[in-house]
């Protein structure tokens, strides 16, 4: 798929998770939206996924440890008709499939475990490498974080694991917005330099703008040549990409814009959308 | 009088029922935490080296790897100390073993006082509570190296997680290969109809030890082992109760939330009767012999004699009220 196309896609996905949150009146609108280009050019271009058959054996494994911007996996997901778009307005609501954070007792086509507790994910998606190389298979296993997370000493048990059992076939996606909740990352709790860290234990390590759609493809291709050595694609993000009143700003974590800034957020994702050629 | 078969650790039962597994079924999966030979995995590993992964000093990390090989339709076991696997993975085993209810099983050794001299950090007496309050979730305590054997092979062969509680120290063999085994069936050691001792893992021979007691002062205690603690057999807990009237619960592991409180849960809630229970009584271990730190912390037969007179006393005074 084109450029241009994911483009278009993003900018939907963006519109998407705007109104599911203006629905839910809670949820992470910040973190959903500077992640959006790195899952959009990972689900409509990079991964093997059959949107009629999320359990294919042969697919590849997207594990969502930053399980808080779910509403961009939901958006994703109910855009490739994995289930119907209508339930994306049941988020957070008593019985529905979506859940706060990604639950797989509840059903939802195309979720693989319950997440949602920060610094998980990486062991997870280690547990699935390990358990891929063992059956001879050639699936691909993804995990997205968030540069907070990193802050988790489970995600480093799994850093130094995936290097030592030279796990080649798992790409750590790090969203990397500089903010959580209580501020900036470098503020509450210094996380950087990322690149050097895994690249001490042992990773390929790609450093990208996690906005430019050519640089990702770039990214995820290398990882797909890479050998002996587990990848991990630090993104450079702006939270709340696309919103311009909540860009750069922590307080857009976890809080619902006003109808009025919602109008205003969805207009501007409009606008950004008519400029795209 | 009881028999006993030799004396085998229950670690070894653990291990046996992984190379019987590792046999049997392709996708069992053994994964340790750097103290492999210590609780009873190097074997597996060394006739499945291909089935087996060290993950070193890392007990999150173990789970979360388990839980992707379980994913991709691995039956995991993991092992390392008690303390360690429950305690300092608790939240793996809450949010991605249990929630995603993942078919991950997990062998805690060196569980209870007998660890001895490594002292009371590395003394697990708590796993009980912590595994029994998390949804899908299912406890077996074993009584012998022959139960636990049985306990790992059946695990295999249901859905989910469960957690297996054994131990390091040699102890008595009191079952037999054909000694009949369910997950979540409780098995009659011993009739009697004065007072029934519930019992699960060690303490099983040390109830029966003190039902050779209680018989000597015309005392016919039912002795029950119940080495299925989540699900819990109700059926045959409450039967008991009505039949006999008073119950002693006796379990290497804290009182609180452990089994005895497990026991409590099912009569408090169907028919009660006086329960007296012999476990840890609120307190940490400390280093020692094995056998000397059972006698200090009064988990040794002549303390369930003491909990059984005080049971019947309660239960005779209640009568003539």
């Amino acid at each position: 798929m084109g450029i241009v196309n994911l483009r278009l896609i993003s900018a939907n996905i963006r519109n998407n998770i705007i109104e599911m949150l203006k629905n839910s009146g809670s949820g992470h609108p910040g973190g959903s939206l500077s992640s959006v280009e790195l899952i959009v050019s990972l689900y409509f271009k990079h991964m093997k996924f059959n949107p009629n058959n999320t359990k294919d054996p042969d697919r590849d494994y997207f594990i969502l440890s930053k399980g808080h911007v779910c509403p961009l996996l939901y958006a994703v997901l109910a855009y490739l008709k994995c289930f119907n778009s209508e339930e994306l307005y049941t988020l957070r609501k008593l019985g529905s499939k979506l859940q706060g954070h990604p639950a797989i007792d509840k059903g939802l086509p195309g979720i693989e475990v319950s997440t949602g507790s920060l610094g998980y994910g990486l062991s997870i998606g280690a547990g699935i490498a390990v358990g891929i190389k063992k059956l001879k298979k050639n699936n691909k296993i993804y995990v997205l974080m968030g540069d907070g997370e990193q802050q988790e000493g489970s995600i480093w048990e799994a850093v130094m694991a995936a290097a030592h059992f030279k796990l080649d076939n798992l790409c750590a996606i790090i969203d990397d917005n500089e903010l959580q909740i209580d501020g900036l990352t470098k503020d509450i709790m210094n996380v950087a330099p990322l690149g050097d860290k895994y690249k001490a234990f042992g990773w390929n390590v790609l450093e990208i703008n996690g906005h430019n759609l050519d640089n990702i493809n770039d990214a995820y291709s290398l990882f797909k040549i890479t050998i002996d050595k587990p990848t991990v694609i630090i993104a450079k993000t702006i939270k709340g990409k696309g919103v311009s009143y909540m860009e750069n700003k922590a307080e857009w974590h976890g809080k619902i814009p006003s109808d009025e800034l919602i109008s205003e957020a969805l207009e501007e994702i409009d606008i950004s959308k008519s400029k795209i050629t | 009088m009881t028999r006993i078969f030799g004396m085998k650790a229950t670690r070894f039962g653990f291990g046996d029922g992984l190379i019987e597994l590792g046999k049997t079924n392709s996708k069992v999966f053994v994964l340790g935490a750097d103290t492999v030979n210590s609780v009873g995995i190097n074997n597996f590993k060394d006739m499945f080296p291909d089935r087996f992964l060290n993950v070193g000093i890392a007990e999150i990390n173990l789970l979360g790897m388990a839980s992707g090989l379980a994913i991709v339709g691995f039956i995991p076991f993991v092992s390392t100390y008690g303390v360690f696997v429950s305690g300092r993975a608790w939240e793996q085993i809450r949010t991605t073993v249990c929630y995603s209810n993942l078919n991950v099983k997990i062998g805690g050794s060196h569980a209870g006082l007998m660890v001895g001299q490594d002292g009371a950090t590395h003394q697990a007496l708590e796993e009980i509570a912590i595994m029994r309050c998390l949804p899908n979730m299912k406890i077996i305590v074993p009584c012998d190296s022959i139960e636990t054997k049985k306990a790992v092979i059946a695990s295999a062969y249901i859905d989910g997680p469960v957690y297996i509680r054994y131990g390091r120290e040699n102890t008595p063999i009191i079952t037999t290969d054909n000694t009949f085994f369910n997950i979540g069936t409780a098995n009659i050691l011993k009739d009697g109809n004065d007072v029934a001792i519930l019992t699960c893992g060690t303490m099983v021979y040390e109830s029966l030890m003190a039902a050779e007691i209680l018989e000597k002062k015309n005392i016919r205690a039912k002795v029950i082992n119940i080495h299925t603690i989540k699900p819990i057999d109700e059926k045959i807990i409450i039967a008991t109760a009505k039949e006999c009237k008073a119950i002693v619960t006796a379990e290497e592991h804290q009182i609180y939330g452990g089994f005895g409180s497990a026991i409590a849960e099912v009569l408090a809630k169907n028919f009660t009767v006086p329960i007296e229970m012999v476990g840890v009584n609120d307190k940490f271990g400390e280093s020692g012999d094995a056998m000397d730190l059972m006698k200090k912390y009064e988990l040794k037969d002549k303390n369930i004699v003491t909990a059984v007179l005080k049971v019947i006393k309660r239960k005779n005074s209640t009568k003539h009220c």
